[in-house]
Parts: structure tokens; C-alpha cells; sequence
């Protein structure tokens, strides 16, 4: 939006400045008409302004008076017209819901059938609903807007209906054929769909996901939604961001899209997203793949942007089917959703894995346990939170942190075995330590979704993961790969795996230019952020792993250094767009001072290069925001550096 | 003065301010302005618009894209005196296209009405110059 604002405040003028031009041209051609049979423009001139003043002043009333009118009359009209539209959708969707419970009350026991007729029943209503073109429409929007109260009937509904409500965009018609196919809708396909509209004037584009939702962003499920003062925020899913600005999860709101039937005829093209649809295989021979309902798409571009699906830890999966209804594997928002329900009637919640998930949920929820009384506790086998990516003394700053958050944390600790008893969950370690708890959050790591890679032949790397491309992110011909599935050639830092928001965003985005014809490799390094409470966030780029040696140079920490600072400063959350953002018009409100916070630890705030063979390949901005160019500057050169203090003196730590 | 420790393979440094005043000895290496592989700002080095730039958001993918790309190409390229003033069609499109979608195009109030036209016109050219600037040559 505020994009739009800078835009928008350059292109005002000329709408102005083009009206007051239309507006002299006019009182011009006037005068001129008015003197015609006169034919000395000395004279004319001369007598021009005084003369005919009134004749100014009425053209100008008149034109003024048509603008305005003609503009409140357009208003009525799109106000009247949505109102009906409304009005349209709502007697629609009253009228499938009620074709469709009549078949689920006869076909119950058979989901099957139900569905089949279903896909009978809905094409009655269509056509009868109206011969007017505009009809396809509202049935296809409202594909998008019963998924969402369809998900919040499940629980009192039985089983038939909500497939059957479902079901309902499944019998419109899925297009045959798309120019660009995405695979996957999450953040990488959409920072490829976006890249391709803006080079591809009028392109199609279709995205095809199995989740219900549109493309969102995740990282404030694990940040930014928790610290929502709004008790509605699991159905809004709008946060607030530091600076009071606040905007939803999704990258867009539905009306950006454009629906899937008429993706091929729209003048210019557009993005539609197919939503709860699965591929479930690709003819790569072919350029074709079928979908989990039979359909088949093809395509001339595709792009596999699958993500990954969150690991379990194996004790939990052979624990039983009590404990895996006990445990969340968070990822999505319907994962958000539960873990939030969870954590307000349970007592104890237990997660497990201490990395970047493991330790933001942690803070989070310990923000909570603050005012509930919820007892949260962290297990993780390293030292300390972040142990596989700070070095040892940071991360055990780090733990502390956590742990004055109000999370009980118990380092090195192994899983042995989980049990359900008395319906708590009980985990036994392999120390011998036994924890009770109500409920276990798993967040032990990502497994790349590389289901297509058998039937598309595709190569999967076995060192990390993923589907193996190239550094211009390519698996074959007609097929690129993104996001957390892909396993690139980075040329600078070698082949690698990436499952960082900033990266899918990169990557979807070089994926888009080189499906529209550029031929660029995986070139701008992406970078990452964690927030660990309020207080203390930290920005990073390139390998930043902890068994690498490191230098870290720090500085003392003051109560300017905080994320919420940073955040302030650029007025967004979402930190990797804090540079981008940059060209927008600063919104900062005036930091109010605060007394600076005593921090008896020296680690207030520095950098932390990351080396390998005496290049540094990562770097860590703890505490110290808006240098990120800097930091991939450095990366980029790859020059070995005699005295990495002197490369710390470019980054001012001890400046805002 | 700043202090050094080692803590096996992780070496800690402190610093005081004035440690850092003095100049970094660290050199980088020079940037190549044509460097194809680089991220490119709003206009790229051969004068035209980056449509891709992340500064735009959704400006030039959405609905309304191709009504915006052609104002805005359009007032790039215009040599008019009051540059855009060759363009007024473009922008009522878009205009007309942006009113269709308030959700994505929210309408703000020209508040400041006031200004010349003349005015308002350099300052959004120098805004476009600044703009530049700006995502070029990212400040550190």
C-alpha cells in the first residue's frame, strides 16, 4: 500500500495538472470561437483578460459542476452494483447448500457417490441461476469463500456435507491449458506469478495448490499473529505491525485474482488460483500433469513450488494415535488456528525442536503464558535455542533469553518414548527424565515435498533434499523449481537448500524472469530474520552455521536496538521488505526515549561472520538493523579479509 | 580499547565507539554498473522500466497492470514541459480500472490541493529521480 501511496502521490499531480491543462484548453478554444470574425491578436490580447471574465468564470463553474457530478453519479453506481452482486452471491450460496444437504441426507454413507452427485446437482443450479455472463463468476468467487465457512461448519456438520460444499468448484470447469502453470501457492509461487505478469504483458497464469487458502505469507504464524491484541485474529488473520500499521497474511486480497474459467479469455490476462487441488502427476514428454480429480492441465511453462511438509519425530508416530491427536506439526494457518485454540484451554504445551520455529513459538507462547497461566516448555537435544546456527556462547545468550520469556527450557534432552496417560501426554527422555504435558508441538525440521519427482523424472538431491536445478534454478526444459523444494547451485556459496521466507521470495522471483525469457542465476542473496520476543531480533545472510568458525564483534546494546525499533524505523514486519520498502514515504512516529536496559551479558549488539576456508560466507546482524547491503555486499566479493574487525568497522555498530 | 577472547573455535571481539572512528582498511570490491546478474532498481541501466522491481508491489501484476504499465511507460518517456501532460488517456484508464478494485487501489484524499500544478509536477519528477537514487544505490 505504501508502494502504491509514492505511486500514487507522483501520478495525482498529472491527473491534476492534466484536468487544469483540459480545463484551459477548453476556456481557450472558447475564447478563440468567441473571436473568430475579429482577426487582429494584438487587440484581442489586450482586451482578453478584463473583457471577458465572466466568460471564464462560467466555463469554469460548468466544468466543475459536470466533474463532480459525473463523479457522484459513478459512485451511486458501483455502490448499487456491488450491493446486488452481494445480494446475488448470497441467494446462490443458500441455494447449492441447499441441493447439497438434500443429497447428503439420502447418500451419507457413501462420500463417493456424494460427490458425484453433487457434480449433478450443482450444474442444474448454475444455469438456472441466470443466462447472463456475470453468472460463472459468482459461483467461482464463492469457490474461494465457502472454503473458509465450510472449514468453520466441519465441526458441527457431518462428514458429507463439507465435501460436498467442497466438491462444488470442483465441477466447474478447470482450464485445459495454462501458458504458466505454478505448482504450489505459497510464497514462492506467488513471487513468481508476480514476476511473470510484470515482464509477461497480459499473461496467464494458474496456480494450482492443495490448500484451501490463497497465497499467504508464513512467518507471522509464528510471530506477529501471537502478539495480536485482536481476540478474532484466528478468522482475520490481520496483524499489527510495530508501527501500528497492520495488514492481513495474505498477499493479496481475493479480488487481485481472476477465476479460473476465465483465465483464458481475460483481455489481459491474470492470475487464478485453484485452490484444494492436488498434482498428483506430470507428463514432462507431454508438458502436461493431472490433477487428484482426474483432470489434466497443460501447460507450456511450469513451475514446482510444492514447499515441504514438517517432519515428525518417529517416537511420536509409533507413540499412537492418542498422542498424534495431541500434537501439532505447525505449518499452515489451520495449524495456527488449532494451536491457538489449544493454548487457551489447555494447561501445558511442550515443544519440541529448537530452532527457528521451535524457539519462535517458545517466546510466543510464553508471551502468553504470562496472563494464562500456561505452563510452555521447549526440548531440544543441542545446548542451547539455535544451537545448529548461533555459536555456543550466543545461543546460550539466546537460551537465557527464552527462558525470560517464560518458557521452562530443557536442553540435550532426546526423546525416548511418548505415552498418553490420563489423558496427558507423558514424554520420557533418554536421561531419564520424565515431562508431562497436554500437548507436544513438533518442530523438528522440514521434508521437502518431491512427490512429482517420479513421474516427471525429475532429479532428487540426496544431500539435502529437494529437487536438484541449476543455478538458474531449471530442473528440465519447461520446468523450474523454487521455494523450500528446490535444491539450487548458488554460485558463490555452492549447491544448497534454502527453506527461508526472503529465499522463496528471491527464488519465485528469478524463477519468474527466467520463465519469461531471462536467463539469470540465483544471484542476490536472500537473507532471513528471527525475532526473539520484542526485545531482540537478528537479521542474517548466507551459511550460518554454527560448526563454521566465527568472529563476532559486538558493541553494547541501548534501548534503541530493538526490533521494534527497526520495524518502526521502516514501517514494516515483514523485515526482508524493510529495503525494499525503503522508497516509500517514512511513516515514523517518534520513538518515545526509554530508559536504556541494563544487559549484565556483553552480547548486545554486533556481527558474526561466518567463515569457511577464511571467506566469509555468513553473516549475523544481531541487534543491528537496515545493513543488510552491506552484509550481502561482503558475501558477494568472497575476498578473503585479513582483519575482520576492520570489515566490521563498515557496518557502524555502535550508530542506529 | 577493544578486547579479544577465543572460546575454542569462535573468536569475540569488543569494541568501543572510538575503536570504530577511525576508517575501515577493509576494501570491497568495485561494482560493476552492468552487471546483468545484479538486482536492478526501478529503471534499469538502458532507461527503461524495471516492471519487476519490488518497489512497484503488485502495481504492474495486478488487474489493473497493463493500464498502469502504459501510464506509467508512457509519463517515462513523455519530453513533454509538464512531463505526463501527453498522457492524460493512459491515466484515466488506469484511473477507471483502479476504481474497479478499491480493495487493492485504495483511493487517497488529495490533501494537498493547494499546490500548483507546475509545482507538483517538479516534485513528482524530482520524486522519480529520487526514487532512483534510492534503490540503485541502496544507503548503507
Amino acid at each position: 500500500m505504501l508502494k502504491c501511496r509514492t505511486v500514487w502521490k507522483k501520478l495525482a499531480p498529472l491527473a491534476r495538472s492534466s484536468s487544469t491543462v483540459c480545463r484551459q484548453n477548453v476556456k481557450r478554444t472558447g475564447l478563440n470561437n468567441g473571436r473568430i470574425p475579429t482577426c487582429v491578436p494584438a487587440a484581442n490580447m489586450s482586451t482578453g483578460p478584463g473583457g471577458l471574465g465572466g466568460d471564464n468564470l462560467k466555463y469554469t463553474v460548468m466544468v466543475g459542476a459536470a466533474c463532480v457530478g459525473s463523479l457522484t453519479y459513478a459512485y451511486f453506481l458501483l455502490k448499487g452494483d456491488q450491493k446486488r452482486y452481494q445480494e446475488r452471491i448470497e441467494e446462490i450460496t443458500t441455494r447449492s447448500q441447499r441441493s447439497s444437504k438434500e443429497e447428503a441426507a439420502t447418500v451419507q454413507s457413501e462420500p463417493l457417490a456424494v460427490e458425484a452427485t453433487q457434480t449433478k446437482a450443482v450444474p442444474e443450479p448454475v444455469p438456472e441461476a441466470a443466462p447472463s455472463p456475470e453468472e460463472p463468476s459468482p459461483p467461482a468467487a464463492q469457490a474461494e469463500q465457502p472454503a473458509a465457512p465450510a472449514e468453520a461448519a466441519a465441526p458441527s456438520e457431518t462428514t458429507a456435507p463439507p465435501p460436498a460444499t467442497d466438491s462444488t468448484p470442483a465441477s466447474l470447469k478447470v482450464p485445459s491449458h495454462t501458458p504458466y502453470l505454478l505448482i504450489g501457492g505459497g510464497t514462492a509461487s506467488f513471487a513468481a506469478a508476480r514476476s511473470i505478469r510484470a515482464r509477461d504483458p497480459g499473461a496467464r497464469v494458474l496456480i494450482v495448490t492443495d490448500e484451501p487458502d490463497l497465497p499467504y505469507m508464513r512467518p507471522p504464524l509464528s510471530k506477529e499473529l501471537w502478539f495480536s491484541d485482536d481476540p478474532s485474529v484466528t478468522e482475520t488473520l490481520r496483524f499489527k505491525q510495530w508501527n501500528g500499521k497492520e495488514r492481513s497474511i495474505y498477499f493479496q486480497p481475493p479480488s487481485f485474482y481472476i477465476n479460473s474459467e476465465e483465465l483464458a479469455s481475460a483481455e489481459n490476462g491474470g492470475v487464478a488460483v485453484l485452490t484444494g487441488k492436488k498434482v498428483v502427476h506430470m507428463d514432462v514428454r507431454g508438458n502436461k500433469v493431472k490433477l487428484d480429480d482426474d483432470t489434466e492441465i497443460s501447460y507450456d511453462k511450469c513451475l514446482i513450488a510444492t514447499g515441504g511438509v514438517p517432519r515428525n519425530l518417529q517416537v511420536i508416530e509409533r507413540a499412537g494415535e492418542e498422542v498424534m491427536k495431541k500434537t501439532t506439526l505447525f505449518r499452515k494457518i489451520e495449524d495456527f488456528k488449532l494451536l491457538d485454540n489449544v493454548s487457551r484451554n489447555a494447561k501445558s504445551i511442550t515443544i519440541i525442536g529448537g530452532g527457528f520455529l521451535g524457539s519462535e513459538l517458545a517466546c510466543a507462547l510464553g508471551r502468553r503464558s504470562a496472563e494464562s497461566g500456561l505452563e510452555v516448555i521447549q526440548m531440544f537435544p543441542e545446548k542451547g535455542n539455535m544451537g545448529k546456527v548461533l555459536p555456543e556462547y550466543l545461543s546460550n545468550w539466546t537460551t537465557e533469553k527464552v527462558k525470560r520469556e517464560g518458557v521452562k527450557v530443557i536442553s540435550e534432552a532426546l526423546v525416548k518414548s511418548v505415552t498418553c496417560k490420563d489423558d496427558r501426554l507423558e514424554i520420557h527422555l533418554k536421561d531419564g527424565r520424565l515431562v508431562t504435558t497436554d500437548h507436544i508441538v513438533a518442530a523438528v525440521g522440514l521434508e521437502p515435498n518431491v512427490d512429482l519427482a517420479k513421474s516427471a523424472g525429475l532429479e532428487v538431491d540426496s544431500d539435502f533434499g529437494g529437487y536438484r536445478v541449476n543455478a538458474e534454478l531449471q530442473a528440465r526444459s519447461n520446468i523450474w523449481v523454487a521455494g523450500d523444494a528446490a535444491c539450487f547451485y548458488d554460485i558463490r556459496l555452492g549447491r544448497r537448500r534454502v527453506e527461508h521466507h526472503d529465499h522463496a521470495v528471491v527464488s519465485g522471483r528469478l524463477a519468474g524472469e527466467n520463465m519469461t525469457g531471462a536467463s539469470k542465476p540465483y544471484w542476490h542473496q536472500s537473507m532471513f530474520w528471527s525475532d526473539l520476543g520484542p526485545d531482540v531480533g537478528y537479521e542474517a545472510i548466507g551459511i550460518v552455521d554454527s560448526s563454521l568458525p566465527t568472529v563476532g564483534v559486538f558493541a553494547k546494546a541501548t534501548a534503541k536496538d530493538t526490533p521494534k525499533a527497526a520495524t518502526e524505523k521502516s514501517g514494516t514486519g515483514i523485515r526482508s521488505e524493510s529495503e525494499t520498502e525503503d522508497t516509500a514515504t517514512s511513516p515514523v512516529a517518534s520513538v518515545t526515549p526509554v530508559p536504556p536496559v541494563a544487559h549484565k551479558d556483553d552480547y548486545g549488539k554486533g556481527v558474526i561472520f561466518y567463515l569457511r576456508d577464511k571467506v566469509v560466507v555468513g553473516i549475523i546482524l544481531w541487534n543491528v538493523f537496515n545493513r543488510m547491503p552491506i552484509a550481502r555486499k561482503i558475501i558477494k566479493d568472497g575476498e578473503e579479509h585479513a582483519d575482520l574487525n576492520e570489515v566490521a568497522k563498515l557496518f557502524n555498530i555502535h550508530e542506529d | 580499547m577493544s578486547s579479544v577472547r577465543q572460546e575454542g573455535k569462535d573468536k569475540i571481539i569488543f569494541v568501543t565507539k572510538e575503536d570504530h572512528e577511525s576508517p575501515s582498511s577493509a576494501e570491497l570490491v568495485e561494482e560493476d554498473p552492468n552487471d546483468p546478474y545484479e538486482e536492478r532498481g526501478l529503471i534499469l541501466p538502458n532507461g527503461e522500466i524495471n516492471w519487476n522491481c519490488p518497489c512497484l508491489g503488485g502495481m504492474a501484476s495486478g488487474p489493473c497492470g497493463t493500464e498502469f504499465k502504459d501510464a506509467f511507460s508512457c509519463f517515462h518517456y513523455s519530453k513533454e514541459e509538464v512531463k505526463g501532460s501527453d498522457c492524460l488517456e493512459q491515466f484515466r484508464a488506469m484511473q477507471e480500472c483502479m476504481q474497479r478494485y478499491p480493495e487493492l487501489y485504495p483511493q487517497e484524499d488529495e490533501k494537498s490541493s493547494n499546490k500548483t500544478s507546475q509545482d507538483s509536477a517538479e516534485e513528482s519528477g524530482a520524486d522519480a529521480n529520487k526514487l532512483q537514487y534510492n534503490v540503485i544505490h541502496p544507503s548503507e
